[in-house]
Protein backbone atom coordinates (compact mmCIF):
# COMPACT_ATOMS: atom_id res chain seq x y z
CA UNK A 1 0.00 0.00 0.00
CA UNK A 2 1.22 3.47 -0.55
CA UNK A 3 3.34 5.55 2.79
CA UNK A 4 -0.13 7.94 2.61
CA UNK A 5 -2.46 5.99 3.53
CA UNK A 6 -0.99 4.55 6.81
CA UNK A 7 -1.06 8.20 8.74
CA UNK A 8 -4.34 10.25 8.91
CA UNK A 9 -2.75 13.25 10.21
CA UNK A 10 -3.56 14.82 6.56
CA UNK A 11 -6.82 14.76 8.19
CA UNK A 12 -6.67 18.70 8.80
CA UNK A 13 -10.89 19.07 8.88
CA UNK A 14 -13.35 17.85 10.98
CA UNK A 15 -15.97 17.21 8.80
CA UNK A 16 -18.55 16.66 11.21
CA UNK A 17 -18.37 19.95 12.44
CA UNK A 18 -19.74 21.09 9.31
CA UNK A 19 -22.54 18.38 8.91
CA UNK A 20 -25.70 20.64 8.65
CA UNK A 21 -27.61 17.72 10.44
CA UNK A 22 -25.24 17.31 13.35
CA UNK A 23 -26.51 16.15 16.91
CA UNK A 24 -26.90 19.70 18.80
CA UNK A 25 -28.05 19.00 22.72
CA UNK A 26 -30.26 21.26 24.10
CA UNK A 27 -28.83 22.74 27.16
CA UNK A 28 -30.68 24.90 29.22
CA UNK A 29 -28.10 27.06 31.28
CA UNK A 30 -29.74 27.30 34.77
CA UNK A 31 -27.96 29.76 37.03
CA UNK A 32 -29.33 28.79 40.67
CA UNK A 33 -27.67 25.81 41.20
CA UNK A 34 -24.36 26.46 42.33
CA UNK A 35 -24.36 23.47 44.54
CA UNK A 36 -24.68 22.71 48.13
CA UNK A 37 -23.35 24.84 50.56
CA UNK A 38 -20.13 23.76 51.77
CA UNK A 39 -19.98 25.54 55.17
CA UNK A 40 -23.41 24.65 55.96
CA UNK A 41 -22.62 20.85 55.68
CA UNK A 42 -19.41 20.92 57.56
CA UNK A 43 -20.93 22.53 60.50
CA UNK A 44 -23.50 20.38 60.97
CA UNK A 45 -20.79 17.64 60.53
CA UNK A 46 -18.96 18.50 62.65
CA UNK A 47 -22.04 18.55 65.26
CA UNK A 48 -22.55 15.65 64.21
CA UNK A 49 -25.85 15.30 63.01
CA UNK A 50 -25.02 13.58 59.71
CA UNK A 51 -28.96 13.02 58.79
CA UNK A 52 -29.40 16.52 58.16
CA UNK A 53 -25.69 17.26 56.29
CA UNK A 54 -26.98 14.78 54.03
CA UNK A 55 -30.24 16.36 52.92
CA UNK A 56 -28.84 19.65 52.24
CA UNK A 57 -25.94 17.91 50.67
CA UNK A 58 -28.31 16.49 47.88
CA UNK A 59 -30.07 19.51 47.34
CA UNK A 60 -29.20 22.25 44.15
CA UNK A 61 -27.54 19.29 42.32
CA UNK A 62 -25.79 21.08 39.36
CA UNK A 63 -27.25 19.40 36.93
CA UNK A 64 -27.53 21.76 34.12
CA UNK A 65 -24.32 23.46 34.79
CA UNK A 66 -21.59 23.35 32.59
CA UNK A 67 -19.45 24.55 34.90
CA UNK A 68 -16.68 21.58 35.72
CA UNK A 69 -15.67 23.51 38.78
CA UNK A 70 -18.98 23.81 40.08
CA UNK A 71 -19.70 20.10 39.75
CA UNK A 72 -15.92 18.85 41.27
CA UNK A 73 -17.06 21.06 44.11
CA UNK A 74 -20.50 19.53 44.75
CA UNK A 75 -19.37 15.56 44.26
CA UNK A 76 -16.70 16.80 46.67
CA UNK A 77 -19.11 17.87 49.36
CA UNK A 78 -21.33 14.68 48.92
CA UNK A 79 -18.24 12.45 49.68
CA UNK A 80 -17.20 14.31 52.92
CA UNK A 81 -20.98 13.67 53.79
CA UNK A 82 -21.24 9.69 52.65
CA UNK A 83 -17.96 9.03 54.18
CA UNK A 84 -18.72 11.20 57.62
CA UNK A 85 -21.95 8.35 57.81
CA UNK A 86 -21.45 5.06 60.43
CA UNK A 87 -22.31 1.82 58.77
CA UNK A 88 -25.48 1.54 60.40
CA UNK A 89 -26.59 4.91 59.50
CA UNK A 90 -26.62 3.88 56.45
CA UNK A 91 -29.78 2.60 55.34
CA UNK A 92 -32.34 4.60 57.45
CA UNK A 93 -30.81 8.05 55.66
CA UNK A 94 -31.58 6.16 52.07
CA UNK A 95 -34.90 5.21 53.38
CA UNK A 96 -35.53 8.97 54.02
CA UNK A 97 -35.14 9.92 50.58
CA UNK A 98 -37.50 10.03 47.59
CA UNK A 99 -37.54 8.60 44.46
CA UNK A 100 -35.85 11.40 42.73
CA UNK A 101 -33.80 11.66 45.44
CA UNK A 102 -32.36 8.04 45.80
CA UNK A 103 -32.01 8.28 41.67
CA UNK A 104 -29.56 11.56 42.80
CA UNK A 105 -27.76 9.30 45.04
CA UNK A 106 -26.97 7.01 42.71
CA UNK A 107 -25.51 9.46 40.34
CA UNK A 108 -23.43 10.54 42.92
CA UNK A 109 -22.77 7.48 44.00
CA UNK A 110 -21.15 6.17 40.75
CA UNK A 111 -19.48 9.83 40.20
CA UNK A 112 -17.65 9.02 43.02
CA UNK A 113 -16.63 5.78 41.66
CA UNK A 114 -14.80 7.10 38.93
CA UNK A 115 -12.14 8.91 41.21
CA UNK A 116 -11.30 6.21 43.79
CA UNK A 117 -9.67 7.34 46.94
CA UNK A 118 -8.49 5.65 49.88
CA UNK A 119 -11.23 4.50 51.39
CA UNK A 120 -14.30 6.24 49.49
CA UNK A 121 -14.79 3.25 47.35
CA UNK A 122 -15.21 0.79 50.25
CA UNK A 123 -17.74 3.40 51.52
CA UNK A 124 -19.22 3.91 48.36
CA UNK A 125 -19.88 0.75 47.70
CA UNK A 126 -22.00 0.07 50.78
CA UNK A 127 -23.90 2.97 50.02
CA UNK A 128 -24.78 1.90 46.48
CA UNK A 129 -25.94 -1.58 48.12
CA UNK A 130 -28.38 0.31 50.06
CA UNK A 131 -29.58 2.64 47.35
CA UNK A 132 -30.04 -0.29 45.16
CA UNK A 133 -32.07 -2.12 47.42
CA UNK A 134 -34.38 0.92 47.39
CA UNK A 135 -34.04 1.91 43.80
CA UNK A 136 -33.65 -1.16 41.91
CA UNK A 137 -31.94 -1.45 38.71
CA UNK A 138 -34.09 0.98 37.07
CA UNK A 139 -32.19 3.72 38.99
CA UNK A 140 -28.99 2.71 38.15
CA UNK A 141 -30.13 2.36 34.02
CA UNK A 142 -31.59 6.05 34.89
CA UNK A 143 -27.79 7.00 36.15
CA UNK A 144 -26.42 5.40 32.57
CA UNK A 145 -28.83 7.21 30.48
CA UNK A 146 -29.32 10.33 31.84
CA UNK A 147 -28.33 13.56 29.75
CA UNK A 148 -27.99 15.88 32.40
CA UNK A 149 -25.41 14.45 34.41
CA UNK A 150 -24.22 15.92 37.88
CA UNK B 1 -49.34 -20.50 28.68
CA UNK B 2 -47.38 -21.90 25.75
CA UNK B 3 -43.85 -21.64 24.69
CA UNK B 4 -42.62 -22.77 21.39
CA UNK B 5 -38.67 -22.84 20.84
CA UNK B 6 -38.16 -21.97 17.36
CA UNK B 7 -34.47 -21.93 17.10
CA UNK B 8 -31.24 -21.11 18.73
CA UNK B 9 -31.02 -17.58 17.46
CA UNK B 10 -32.90 -14.27 18.43
CA UNK B 11 -36.03 -13.78 16.96
CA UNK B 12 -36.07 -10.42 15.15
CA UNK B 13 -39.28 -9.67 14.54
CA UNK B 14 -42.32 -11.68 13.60
CA UNK B 15 -45.72 -11.12 12.56
CA UNK B 16 -49.65 -13.43 12.32
CA UNK B 17 -51.97 -13.60 10.09
CA UNK B 18 -55.06 -12.96 10.38
CA UNK B 19 -56.71 -16.02 11.82
CA UNK B 20 -53.59 -16.65 14.05
CA UNK B 21 -52.54 -20.06 12.18
CA UNK B 22 -49.31 -18.94 10.57
CA UNK B 23 -46.46 -17.03 11.95
CA UNK B 24 -43.88 -15.20 9.66
CA UNK B 25 -40.92 -14.58 11.68
CA UNK B 26 -37.38 -13.32 11.05
CA UNK B 27 -34.46 -15.82 12.06
CA UNK B 28 -32.02 -13.10 12.62
CA UNK B 29 -30.60 -13.08 9.14
CA UNK B 30 -31.39 -12.13 5.86
CA UNK B 31 -34.61 -14.80 5.46
CA UNK B 32 -38.13 -14.72 6.55
CA UNK B 33 -39.87 -18.12 7.70
CA UNK B 34 -43.40 -18.63 7.89
CA UNK B 35 -44.45 -21.47 10.15
CA UNK B 36 -47.97 -23.27 9.86
CA UNK B 37 -49.50 -24.42 12.98
CA UNK B 38 -50.47 -28.24 12.29
CA UNK B 39 -52.25 -29.80 15.66
CA UNK B 40 -49.67 -29.12 18.09
CA UNK B 41 -46.35 -29.06 15.77
CA UNK B 42 -45.20 -25.99 13.78
CA UNK B 43 -43.93 -26.57 10.18
CA UNK B 44 -42.23 -24.23 8.12
CA UNK B 45 -43.89 -23.42 4.82
CA UNK B 46 -42.20 -20.72 3.07
CA UNK B 47 -38.83 -19.14 3.31
CA UNK B 48 -38.98 -15.64 1.94
CA UNK B 49 -35.34 -15.15 0.64
CA UNK B 50 -34.94 -11.51 -1.42
CA UNK B 51 -33.00 -9.42 1.03
CA UNK B 52 -29.73 -8.61 1.43
CA UNK B 53 -29.14 -7.77 5.02
CA UNK B 54 -31.14 -8.73 8.69
CA UNK B 55 -34.68 -8.44 8.10
CA UNK B 56 -35.43 -6.11 10.69
CA UNK B 57 -39.29 -5.32 10.56
CA UNK B 58 -42.43 -7.64 9.24
CA UNK B 59 -45.86 -6.87 9.40
CA UNK B 60 -49.01 -8.99 7.97
CA UNK B 61 -52.14 -7.40 6.96
CA UNK B 62 -54.77 -9.29 7.94
CA UNK B 63 -57.50 -8.25 5.55
CA UNK B 64 -55.65 -7.86 2.38
CA UNK B 65 -53.07 -10.99 2.77
CA UNK B 66 -50.01 -8.99 2.18
CA UNK B 67 -46.52 -9.07 4.43
CA UNK B 68 -44.66 -6.20 4.29
CA UNK B 69 -41.09 -6.12 5.17
CA UNK B 70 -37.85 -4.63 5.90
CA UNK B 71 -34.14 -4.53 6.23
CA UNK B 72 -30.66 -3.53 6.67
CA UNK B 73 -30.22 -3.84 3.10
CA UNK B 74 -32.27 -0.44 3.40
CA UNK B 75 -35.56 -1.80 0.92
CA UNK B 76 -38.54 -3.11 1.52
CA UNK B 77 -40.51 -5.88 0.27
CA UNK B 78 -44.31 -6.27 0.17
CA UNK B 79 -45.26 -10.10 -0.53
CA UNK B 80 -48.51 -11.25 -2.12
CA UNK B 81 -50.12 -14.57 -1.81
CA UNK B 82 -49.98 -15.95 -5.53
CA UNK B 83 -51.02 -19.45 -5.59
CA UNK B 84 -48.80 -21.72 -2.94
CA UNK B 85 -45.90 -18.75 -3.35
CA UNK B 86 -45.33 -15.17 -1.78
CA UNK B 87 -44.19 -13.16 -4.48
CA UNK B 88 -41.86 -10.19 -3.50
CA UNK B 89 -42.38 -6.55 -5.06
CA UNK B 90 -39.57 -4.31 -4.12
CA UNK B 91 -40.43 -0.63 -2.27
CA UNK B 92 -37.59 2.05 -3.41
CA UNK B 93 -38.01 3.86 0.60
CA UNK B 94 -35.00 6.14 -0.89
CA UNK B 95 -33.36 6.07 2.80
CA UNK B 96 -29.26 5.86 2.61
CA UNK B 97 -29.47 3.73 5.97
CA UNK B 98 -30.56 1.03 7.49
CA UNK B 99 -34.98 -0.03 8.09
CA UNK B 100 -36.18 -0.56 11.43
CA UNK B 101 -39.16 -0.89 11.83
CA UNK B 102 -42.50 -1.12 9.64
CA UNK B 103 -46.25 -1.30 10.25
CA UNK B 104 -49.52 -1.50 7.88
CA UNK B 105 -51.87 1.54 8.73
CA UNK B 106 -55.13 0.19 9.77
CA UNK B 107 -56.87 0.40 6.40
CA UNK B 108 -53.95 -1.42 4.81
CA UNK B 109 -53.59 1.24 1.90
CA UNK B 110 -50.55 2.22 3.33
CA UNK B 111 -47.89 1.34 5.70
CA UNK B 112 -44.51 3.52 7.42
CA UNK B 113 -40.82 2.17 7.59
CA UNK B 114 -39.07 3.93 10.08
CA UNK B 115 -35.29 3.85 9.70
CA UNK B 116 -31.94 5.11 10.70
CA UNK B 117 -31.39 7.71 8.36
CA UNK B 118 -33.50 9.71 11.09
CA UNK B 119 -36.86 9.77 8.55
CA UNK B 120 -40.12 7.86 8.08
CA UNK B 121 -40.93 6.84 4.83
CA UNK B 122 -45.00 6.41 4.33
CA UNK B 123 -45.96 4.49 1.14
CA UNK B 124 -48.95 3.98 -0.76
CA UNK B 125 -49.74 2.56 -3.69
CA UNK B 126 -49.96 3.89 -6.80
CA UNK B 127 -52.78 2.75 -9.25
CA UNK B 128 -51.58 4.17 -12.47
CA UNK B 129 -48.10 3.01 -12.35
CA UNK B 130 -48.94 0.20 -10.76
CA UNK B 131 -46.10 0.87 -8.26
CA UNK B 132 -45.84 1.66 -4.02
CA UNK B 133 -44.73 5.51 -3.79
CA UNK B 134 -42.99 6.60 -0.62
CA UNK B 135 -42.97 10.26 0.87
CA UNK B 136 -40.81 11.29 3.44
CA UNK B 137 -41.60 12.76 7.36
CA UNK B 138 -38.14 14.42 8.04
CA UNK B 139 -38.66 17.17 10.36
CA UNK B 140 -37.74 17.45 13.16
CA UNK B 141 -36.45 13.86 13.47
CA UNK B 142 -32.81 13.70 14.98
CA UNK B 143 -32.22 10.10 15.34
CA UNK B 144 -33.08 6.69 14.33
CA UNK B 145 -36.77 5.71 14.48
CA UNK B 146 -37.30 2.78 16.29
CA UNK B 147 -40.56 2.09 16.63
CA UNK B 148 -44.04 2.79 14.92
CA UNK B 149 -47.77 2.70 15.57
CA UNK B 150 -51.00 3.92 13.77
CA UNK B 151 -54.14 5.51 14.97
CA UNK B 152 -56.90 3.62 14.43
CA UNK B 153 -57.79 6.57 12.19
CA UNK B 154 -55.24 5.57 9.63
CA UNK B 155 -53.35 9.14 9.33
CA UNK B 156 -51.34 9.83 12.58
CA UNK B 157 -48.67 7.60 13.46
CA UNK B 158 -46.71 7.48 16.50
CA UNK B 159 -42.67 7.00 15.91
CA UNK B 160 -39.77 6.40 18.82
CA UNK B 161 -36.81 7.80 18.13
CA UNK B 162 -33.10 7.80 19.07
CA UNK B 163 -33.25 11.39 19.96
CA UNK B 164 -35.20 10.91 23.17
CA UNK B 165 -38.38 11.40 22.04
CA UNK B 166 -41.66 10.20 20.90
CA UNK B 167 -43.58 11.94 18.43
CA UNK B 168 -47.17 11.54 16.51
CA UNK B 169 -47.12 12.80 13.16
CA UNK B 170 -49.73 13.04 10.74
CA UNK B 171 -48.82 10.68 7.67
CA UNK B 172 -52.61 12.29 5.87
CA UNK B 173 -51.99 11.08 1.91
CA UNK B 174 -54.33 12.97 -0.04
CA UNK B 175 -53.89 10.32 -2.95
CA UNK B 176 -55.44 7.80 -0.96
CA UNK B 177 -57.88 8.93 1.46
CA UNK B 178 -60.27 11.67 2.45
CA UNK B 179 -59.33 14.68 5.02
CA UNK B 180 -59.67 13.11 8.53
CA UNK B 181 -61.88 14.36 11.54
CA UNK B 182 -60.40 16.14 14.32
CA UNK B 183 -58.99 13.83 16.58
CA UNK B 184 -57.74 14.54 20.49
CA UNK B 185 -54.72 15.39 19.35
CA UNK B 186 -55.74 18.12 17.01
CA UNK B 187 -57.57 18.93 14.01
CA UNK B 188 -55.33 20.11 11.32
CA UNK B 189 -52.84 17.40 10.00
CA UNK B 190 -51.27 18.00 6.79
CA UNK B 191 -48.88 15.73 5.84
CA UNK B 192 -46.02 15.51 8.49
CA UNK B 193 -47.23 17.64 10.92
CA UNK B 194 -46.15 16.83 14.37
CA UNK B 195 -49.32 16.52 16.62
CA UNK B 196 -47.32 15.54 19.85
CA UNK B 197 -43.30 15.84 21.17
CA UNK B 198 -42.88 14.26 24.54
CA UNK B 199 -40.65 15.96 26.94
CA UNK B 200 -38.99 14.47 30.16
CA UNK B 201 -37.17 11.07 29.07
CA UNK B 202 -33.77 10.59 28.79
CA UNK B 203 -33.29 7.36 26.86
CA UNK B 204 -34.01 5.46 23.70
CA UNK B 205 -37.99 4.97 23.17
CA UNK B 206 -37.73 1.27 22.41
CA UNK B 207 -41.44 0.41 21.83
CA UNK B 208 -44.53 2.74 21.20
CA UNK B 209 -48.42 1.83 21.31
CA UNK B 210 -51.60 3.63 20.74
CA UNK B 211 -54.45 2.73 22.76
CA UNK B 212 -57.96 1.29 21.11
CA UNK B 213 -59.28 4.49 21.17
CA UNK B 214 -56.11 6.33 20.07
CA UNK B 215 -56.58 8.94 23.00
CA UNK B 216 -53.78 7.81 24.55
CA UNK B 217 -50.50 6.79 23.79
CA UNK B 218 -47.81 5.02 25.36
CA UNK B 219 -43.98 4.51 25.16
CA UNK B 220 -41.37 2.46 26.97
CA UNK B 221 -37.98 4.51 27.09
CA UNK B 222 -34.47 3.17 28.60
CA UNK B 223 -35.34 4.87 31.82
CA UNK B 224 -39.15 5.38 32.34
CA UNK B 225 -42.22 3.89 30.99
CA UNK B 226 -44.39 7.37 30.34
CA UNK B 227 -48.14 7.58 29.21
CA UNK B 228 -50.23 9.85 27.96
CA UNK B 229 -53.37 10.55 28.07
CA UNK B 230 -55.04 14.10 26.72
CA UNK B 231 -54.68 16.12 28.46
CA UNK B 232 -52.56 14.09 31.59
CA UNK B 233 -49.24 13.04 30.84
CA UNK B 234 -47.56 10.64 33.54
CA UNK B 235 -44.70 8.56 33.93
CA UNK B 236 -43.76 5.21 35.52
CA UNK B 237 -40.50 4.87 36.53
CA UNK B 238 -38.80 1.40 36.47
CA UNK B 239 -37.46 -0.31 39.27
CA UNK B 240 -36.32 -3.03 36.56
CA UNK B 241 -33.89 -3.28 33.61
CA UNK B 242 -35.12 -1.57 30.57
CA UNK B 243 -38.24 -2.63 28.80
CA UNK B 244 -38.43 -2.69 25.08
CA UNK B 245 -41.74 -3.19 23.97
CA UNK B 246 -45.50 -2.73 25.09
CA UNK B 247 -48.83 -2.68 24.15
CA UNK B 248 -52.56 -1.94 25.21
CA UNK B 249 -54.41 -5.12 25.90
CA UNK B 250 -57.77 -2.94 27.86
CA UNK B 251 -58.08 0.94 27.60
CA UNK B 252 -56.31 1.09 30.73
CA UNK B 253 -54.02 -1.50 31.18
CA UNK B 254 -50.62 -2.18 29.24
CA UNK B 255 -48.33 -5.12 29.12
CA UNK B 256 -44.82 -4.28 28.80
CA UNK B 257 -41.80 -6.83 28.46
CA UNK B 258 -37.87 -5.96 27.99
CA UNK B 259 -34.60 -7.30 29.25
CA UNK B 260 -35.88 -8.55 32.18
CA UNK B 261 -37.50 -11.43 30.36
CA UNK B 262 -41.09 -11.73 31.31
CA UNK B 263 -43.88 -9.21 30.53
CA UNK B 264 -45.54 -7.09 33.25
CA UNK B 265 -48.78 -5.36 33.57
CA UNK B 266 -49.06 -1.88 34.50
CA UNK B 267 -52.68 -0.34 35.36
CA UNK B 268 -53.36 3.34 34.50
CA UNK B 269 -56.12 5.31 36.55
CA UNK B 270 -57.89 7.75 35.12
CA UNK B 271 -59.27 8.88 38.07
CA UNK B 272 -55.85 9.84 40.11
CA UNK B 273 -54.01 10.29 36.66
CA UNK B 274 -51.22 7.88 37.70
CA UNK B 275 -49.83 4.73 36.05
CA UNK B 276 -49.11 1.72 38.72
CA UNK B 277 -47.47 -1.50 38.72
CA UNK B 278 -49.69 -4.02 38.26
CA UNK B 279 -47.61 -7.18 38.46
CA UNK B 280 -45.13 -9.70 37.05
CA UNK B 281 -47.06 -11.79 34.48
CA UNK B 282 -44.84 -14.74 34.68
CA UNK B 283 -45.76 -18.13 36.35
CA UNK B 284 -42.39 -19.36 37.47
CA UNK B 285 -41.85 -23.16 37.86
CA UNK B 286 -41.94 -23.91 41.29
CA UNK B 287 -38.30 -26.08 41.80
CA UNK B 288 -38.12 -28.26 44.52
CA UNK B 289 -36.39 -26.09 47.38
CA UNK B 290 -34.14 -28.18 48.48
CA UNK B 291 -32.30 -28.06 51.43
CA UNK B 292 -28.57 -26.60 51.31
CA UNK B 293 -26.03 -28.66 52.87
CA UNK B 294 -23.06 -27.02 54.78
CA UNK B 295 -20.66 -27.86 52.03
CA UNK B 296 -22.55 -26.13 49.14
CA UNK B 297 -23.41 -23.28 51.84
CA UNK B 298 -19.79 -22.99 51.99
CA UNK B 299 -18.86 -23.07 48.65
CA UNK B 300 -21.40 -20.85 47.46
CA UNK B 301 -19.95 -18.12 50.45
CA UNK B 302 -16.89 -18.75 48.44
CA UNK B 303 -17.82 -18.83 44.91
CA UNK B 304 -20.08 -15.80 45.15
CA UNK B 305 -20.30 -14.54 48.48
CA UNK B 306 -23.26 -14.91 49.91
CA UNK B 307 -24.60 -17.84 51.69
CA UNK B 308 -28.06 -17.14 49.57
CA UNK B 309 -29.09 -20.65 47.67
CA UNK B 310 -30.37 -18.94 44.23
CA UNK B 311 -29.27 -20.49 41.29
CA UNK B 312 -28.08 -18.47 38.04
CA UNK B 313 -30.66 -19.82 35.87
CA UNK B 314 -33.24 -17.51 35.54
CA UNK B 315 -36.84 -19.02 36.49
CA UNK B 316 -38.76 -17.04 33.94
CA UNK B 317 -40.73 -18.53 30.88
CA UNK B 318 -38.69 -16.99 28.15
CA UNK B 319 -34.75 -17.26 29.01
CA UNK B 320 -33.23 -14.08 27.19
CA UNK B 321 -34.61 -10.65 26.41
CA UNK B 322 -38.40 -10.13 24.97
CA UNK B 323 -38.11 -8.33 22.11
CA UNK B 324 -41.48 -8.21 20.87
CA UNK B 325 -44.89 -8.07 21.74
CA UNK B 326 -48.19 -8.31 19.68
CA UNK B 327 -52.04 -9.42 20.56
CA UNK B 328 -53.43 -12.49 18.61
CA UNK B 329 -56.76 -12.33 19.94
CA UNK B 330 -59.19 -9.35 21.05
CA UNK B 331 -57.63 -6.46 19.66
CA UNK B 332 -55.89 -3.82 22.10
CA UNK B 333 -59.35 -2.80 23.82
CA UNK B 334 -60.16 -6.59 25.23
CA UNK B 335 -57.46 -8.94 24.55
CA UNK B 336 -57.33 -11.90 25.22
CA UNK B 337 -54.11 -13.67 24.44
CA UNK B 338 -50.56 -12.29 23.33
CA UNK B 339 -47.61 -13.52 22.15
CA UNK B 340 -44.05 -12.43 22.91
CA UNK B 341 -40.54 -13.34 21.20
CA UNK B 342 -37.38 -13.09 22.37
CA UNK B 343 -33.61 -13.10 21.74
CA UNK B 344 -33.66 -16.74 23.03
CA UNK B 345 -35.62 -17.66 20.12
CA UNK B 346 -38.79 -18.47 21.76
CA UNK B 347 -42.23 -17.60 21.28
CA UNK B 348 -44.61 -17.91 24.53
CA UNK B 349 -48.23 -17.21 23.87
CA UNK B 350 -49.74 -16.20 27.05
CA UNK B 351 -53.65 -16.40 27.86
CA UNK B 352 -55.13 -13.26 30.00
CA UNK B 353 -57.74 -15.25 31.46
CA UNK B 354 -55.16 -18.02 32.96
CA UNK B 355 -52.98 -15.05 34.12
CA UNK B 356 -55.82 -13.58 35.67
CA UNK B 357 -57.01 -16.32 38.03
CA UNK B 358 -52.95 -17.68 38.66
CA UNK B 359 -51.95 -14.73 39.84
CA UNK B 360 -54.60 -13.42 42.96
CA UNK B 361 -53.93 -9.70 43.12
CA UNK B 362 -53.48 -9.00 38.92
CA UNK B 363 -56.33 -6.82 38.33
CA UNK B 364 -56.81 -6.15 34.19
CA UNK B 365 -58.88 -2.65 34.80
Amino acid sequence: MAKNTLSSRFRGVDIDEYDENKFVDEQDEAAEQQGPDACEVDHLIRQGDTMTAFHIALRNPPINSKNPAVKERAQAVVLRVLTAFKSSDIEPAVKSLDRNGVDLLMKYIYRGFEKPSDNSSAILLQWHEKAFAVGGLGSIVRVLTARKSV
Amino acid sequence: MSYHSFLLEPISCHAWNKDRTQIAMCPNNHEVHIYKKEGSNWNKIHVLKEHNGQVTGIDWAPESNRIVTCGTDRNAYVWTLKGDAWKPTLVILRINRAARCVKWSPKENKFAVGSGSRLISVCYFEQDNDWWVCKHIKKPIRSTILCLDWHPNNVLLAAGSCDFKCRIFSAYIKEVEEKPAPTAWGSKMPFGEVMFESTGTAGWVHGVCFSDSGNRVAWASHDILPFKSDPAQTFLTSETLPLLCVTFITENSLVAAGHDCYPVLFVYDSNKAALSFGGKLDVPKQSAQKGMTARERFQNLDKKATTDSKEAVLESLHKNSISQISILNGGKARCAKFCTTGMDGGMAIWDVKTLESAMKDLKIV
